[in-house]
Parts: C-alpha cells; sequence; structure tokens
C-alpha cells in the first residue's frame, strides 16, 4: 500500500541560485498527483527533492521538510539508502543498466542490497515485470537479452518494474513519457492508472493532457514556485489563478 | 486523373557538382585506407621479420631448458619465459589495484585542487622514462633488500602501468552517463556500491583495454629490470633473488658475440610477442564471457 506523502515549506537551491521557494503540498496515499509547468519552473527538482536526489549534484542544497508516512525524510540520521527504497523513480530517459540482462536490471535493487534468496528474487523479478506490463514481451529470454536491446518503450516499463521490485510505498515519475512514442505513453499512462492502487504516485508531466488523463490532483509550478494545487478537473476547468488558467488553455508556456 | 508527372530522375542531377562531390568522396575513401595500410606495415613486417629470424632457433630445447654456459650451443630461455610471468604478475598485483582505484577516484570525486595533483602527477609519471623508474626502484628496494630481485622487477613495472590504467579508467567512467548513476541511486543503492557495480561495470570493457595496453607495454621493457629483476642464468622460482625475464635475456644474448645466442635472441623477441598476444587475447575472450548478448 501506497503512503501519503508531505511536503512543508521546502526550499531548493543549485549553487547560489534558488529554484524552489516554499513548496508545500500534499500527496495523497494511492492518489496520482501530477505536476506541471513550463521548463525550468523547478518540478522535476522538487520530485528530486522527495527521494534525496537532488543533494547527490555538487554545490546543490535543500531546506525545508518532506514527511513520507509521517516520518522526515531530512530528519536527523536518516539515511539518504533508506529513503530511496521507500521512494522509487522512474526517469525522463529510459535508463537500464546497460552491460546487464533485464532479470539483472529488475533484480539490481535487491541484489546489489545484499539480497541472496534466489527462488524469492526469481518471484519478484517476475512479479514486477507482470505490474510493469512487460513479462509477456519478454519472458522467453529475460535472464539472456540485456535491457539495453529493448526499444524504447520497453525500456521505461523495465526502468518502472526495477522501481517496483525493491517495494517502495512512492513512485515518482520525471516526465516518463517524454521519450516516448504515442502508444508507448498510452501504455505507461494505463501502467499508472493500475499502479495507483498500490503506491502513491507523482508524476511530472509537460503535457497537459497526460496530467488530465492520470492524475487525481495536480499542481502548477512557475518560477520556482507553486501556483495552485487543487483536484485536477478543477485546476483544468475552473483555476483560481489567472496564470494557471493562462497556462492551461495554452496562452503561454 | 492529374497528370502523371514523371519524378525527376537522379540521373538529371547529376551535375558538375555531383560528380566533384562523388570524386571528393572516392578520394577520401582510399586516403583513410591508405592510412590503415600505412599503419599496419611496419607491425607486419616487424613480425614477419621475427618469425623469419626467431622461428630456426624455435624447438623444444629453447622452450624447456636453461641457458648454456658461453661456448656450448644449444639450450633455451625457459626460465626467462617463467621468470617474465612472475614478474608480470607482480607488477599487474600492484599497478591494476592501484589504476583502478585511483581511476575511480578521479573519476567519482575528481572535481578538487588534490585530484588535479593526482591526474598531473599520473601524466608526468606516464612521461618518465623507464630506466629512471629502475633507477628509482633500485634505491628504493634492492638497496634496502641488499639484493637484486624478481620482486624488485615487479614494482618498477608495476609503477610503470599505474598510470595508463589510471588515465583510461578515468576515461572510461566519465564516459558512463550519468543517468546511469542516479538510476543506481534512486534504487537506494549505496553510492560505493553504485561506483563498484554499476558505474565500473558498465565501463569494464574499456577499463580492460587500458589494462592490457598497460601490460603489453611493460611486458617489453627491458631498462627497469636491469637494475631491479637483474637476470639470471638459472632456474629461480625465489622472488627475492635476481630473476631472469625474456627482455633481459634478449638484451644480453643480443650484444654477445655469439651467432648461436644472436638466433636464440630472435626467437626470445618471437616468443615475447606471441606470449603478449596470447595473454592479451586469452582476457579479451575470458572477459567477453560474463557479458550479456547484446550490450554495447
Amino acid at each position: 500500500m501506497g503512503v501519503g506523502m508531505e511536503a512543508r515549506d521546502l526550499n531548493a537551491w543549485f549553487g547560489p541560485a534558488q529554484v524552489l521557494h516554499g513548496i508545500s503540498m500534499d500527496m495523497a496515499a494511492n492518489q496520482v498527483t501530477a505536476i506541471i509547468g513550463p521548463s525550468g519552473c523547478g518540478k522535476s527538482t522538487f520530485i528530486r527533492c522527495l527521494n534525496r536526489l537532488h543533494e547527490t549534484v555538487p554545490g546543490a542544497r535543500v531546506e525545508g521538510k518532506v514527511k513520507v508516512g509521517g516520518s522526515d525524510i531530512y530528519g536527523r540520521s536518516v539515511p539518504a539508502v533508506e529513503v530511496r527504497r521507500r521512494v522509487g523513480m522512474v526517469f525522463q530517459k529510459p535508463n537500464p543498466f546497460p552491460t546487464m540482462s533485464i532479470y539483472d536490471n529488475v533484480a539490481a535493487g535487491l541484489k546489489l542490497n545484499g539480497f541472496r534468496n534466489r527462488r524469492e528474487l526469481d518471484q519478484i523479478v517476475e512479479r514486477s515485470l507482470c505490474q510493469a506490463a512487460l513479462w509477456d514481451e519478454v519472458k522467453d529470454q529475460v535472464k539472456k537479452k540485456s535491457g539495453a536491446s529493448l526499444s524504447g518503450g520497453q525500456q521505461q516499463r523495465l526502468c518502472i518494474a526495477r522501481a517496483l521490485a525493491v517495494a517502495p510505498e512512492v513512485l515518482l515519475m520525471d516526465e516518463p513519457c517524454s521519450a516516448l512514442d504515442p502508444i508507448s505513453t498510452s501504455k505507461i499512462e494505463e501502467l499508472v492508472f493500475e499502479l495507483k492502487k498500490d503506491y502513491t504516485v507523482v508524476i511530472v508531466t509537460h503535457n497537459m493532457q497526460q496530467a488530465s488523463r492520470v492524475a487525481d490532483f495536480t499542481g502548477f509550478f512557475l518560477l520556482g514556485y507553486m501556483v495552485e494545487f487543487d483536484r485536477t478537473e478543477r485546476v483544468f476547468t475552473n483555476p483560481a489563478d489567472k496564470r494557471t488558467e493562462d497556462y492551461v488553455t495554452g496562452r503561454f508556456g | 486523373m492529374p497528370e502523371n508527372r514523371s519524378q525527376p530522375s537522379l540521373a538529371s542531377s547529376r551535375g558538375l557538382r555531383y560528380w566533384w562531390r562523388l570524386l571528393v568522396d572516392r578520394l577520401a575513401t582510399v586516403i583513410t585506407v591508405l592510412c590503415a595500410i600505412l599503419v599496419l606495415t611496419p607491425l607486419v613486417a616487424i613480425f614477419a621479420y621475427l618469425v623469419y629470424r626467431g622461428v630456426g632457433a624455435l624447438n623444444w630445447a629453447f622452450l624447456t631448458q636453461t641457458p648454456k654456459p658461453v661456448g656450448e650451443l644449444g639450450g633455451g630461455m625457459a626460465n626467462a619465459m617463467v621468470g617474465s610471468a612472475i614478474i608480470l604478475g607482480i607488477a599487474s598485483l600492484i599497478g591494476v589495484p592501484l589504476g583502478i582505484g585511483s581511476g575511480i577516484f578521479l573519476a567519482e570525486h575528481g572535481n578538487h585542487r588534490f585530484a588535479q595533483l593526482v591526474r598531473f602527477t599520473a601524466d608526468v609519471l606516464n612521461g618518465v622514462p623507464s630506466i629512471v623508474t629502475g633507477i628509482a626502484v633500485y634505491s628504493l628496494v634492492v638497496l634496502q633488500q641488499k639484493h637484486f630481485s624478481g620482486f624488485a622487477g615487479g614494482v618498477a613495472l608495476g609503477i610503470m602501468m599505474v598510470p595508463t590504467i589510471t588515465r583510461t579508467t578515468e576515461e572510461m567512467l566519465l564516459m558512463v552517463p550519468n543517468v546511469v548513476r542516479e538510476a543506481s541511486l534512486g534504487l537506494g543503492i549505496p553510492r560505493w556500491r553504485t561506483t563498484i557495480s554499476v558505474v565500473l561495470r558498465t565501463a569494464t570493457s574499456g577499463v580492460i583495454t587500458g589494462i592490457m595496453l598497460a601490460f603489453a607495454r611493460v611486458a617489453g621493457e627491458t631498462a627497469p629490470l636491469l637494475f631491479t629483476a637483474f637476470g639470471n642464468q638459472f632456474w629461480s622460482l625465489k622472488l627475492n633473488q635476481p630473476m631472469a625475464a625474456l627482455p633481459l635475456q634478449i638484451y644480453v644474448y643480443a650484444i654477445s658475440p655469439f651467432d648461436d645466442w644472436h638466433r636464440q635472441a630472435w626467437a626470445g623477441a618471437l616468443v615475447l610477442i606471441l606470449l603478449i598476444v596470447g595473454a592479451v587475447a586469452a582476457v579479451r575472450v575470458a572477459t567477453s564471457r560474463g557479458m550479456v548478448r547484446g550490450a554495447a
């Protein structure tokens, strides 16, 4: 089951440049929360703060609170690796480990953290690939075929399976369809719909139709500030802020 | 029905410019092929000449016996072959871990002043004449131990391997896209595990190429062994004793006044080349086994 997530007064910097200003929002358990906004508005940085990946960039810094199921992930003595196991991530460009087989890609998160039970590993790999709707396409060659030899859409589903294998509670998706064709995109969108039964999903997207199709809640970001956050249909049909309306109706951005 | 207009044929566009482009294209192809041939010629010539001069003295005795005393015909370089293998083994044990370790340091944590210093030092070390490395090891190891030794020879060659391996490892790791590191970190895999099991693994084939380059380069080195391993006419597997090595034996035999020794020097050179090629090929085969099919 997914757990709820909340950000409180989150600020983030790249070196001296502040890219996020006091973001506070709640991401409800087992719901899909979309983050939309023009390029450079800080939406990617925001979700990279949710699994403490932002701080791995040299010079990058975060202040504020992010709670997963009630506990602050920026709290003292909370190890970043623990956070990242609870909050999985799918990236913009499909990034399977190039020299690993399909099987090893999915098993990597567990294997490289010392998980040794082969029988259980086999089951987890199969279940994760099923959840990512990839199993039927690759089941005959999971150990023979390299992850890099799959098509772009398959690679992205492989990356989703890889993230699910470590049993996270939240799944972050950073523009997961921006490098994919329309058919692969609709497959991933269907998948997101399925996944929210078991996980809390936060998805960054460039594509407003996508947000309106998959998300229960939508946040609109602009220049590092969160302009509006509400139920998706409200953001798209009756936004409270003029800037949101301009953006969702295509007047800028 | 619209008039069925003929497509503009390719032939009609074949003006002067077309033929000019074609000429330039062919010319460029011919030039690159010629360059490739030019590069291969000395290689093939040297190898052919080695076979021509060396194969006559190559026989079972040469491969299994130790050198005969001056004046006696026959004998072989078996001790030198084994000695070379041991010395190169020691060199690899020293050079490969140090080189890979410092390469990882430079690639993954390399944007501050200390890393600049390491990088600069590696480049300087790469340019140090091998005989200087030999003298340095002579004073650091041989003088301390009070005698020449195969171990000192291994140390000298190992030091020479480090800079090449360091720099190629760094370059290869930097070629691994950052999104691959982030994918691993995003799974909750610790940084050190990410570096070893994901980044290094992705760059394996390039790193091995670097190791092989360094290995092949030091395998033929003579100068640093003169003051360290020193050479030995007899069987000696003791690491703290003077040890025979192929390049040393070739050197001694080649400058000798005896025709039989000259022939053996040629044979020794041929064996040395074959052993290097064999070692490189064996490592290539062994490491490509473990890789997944279809991986670039």
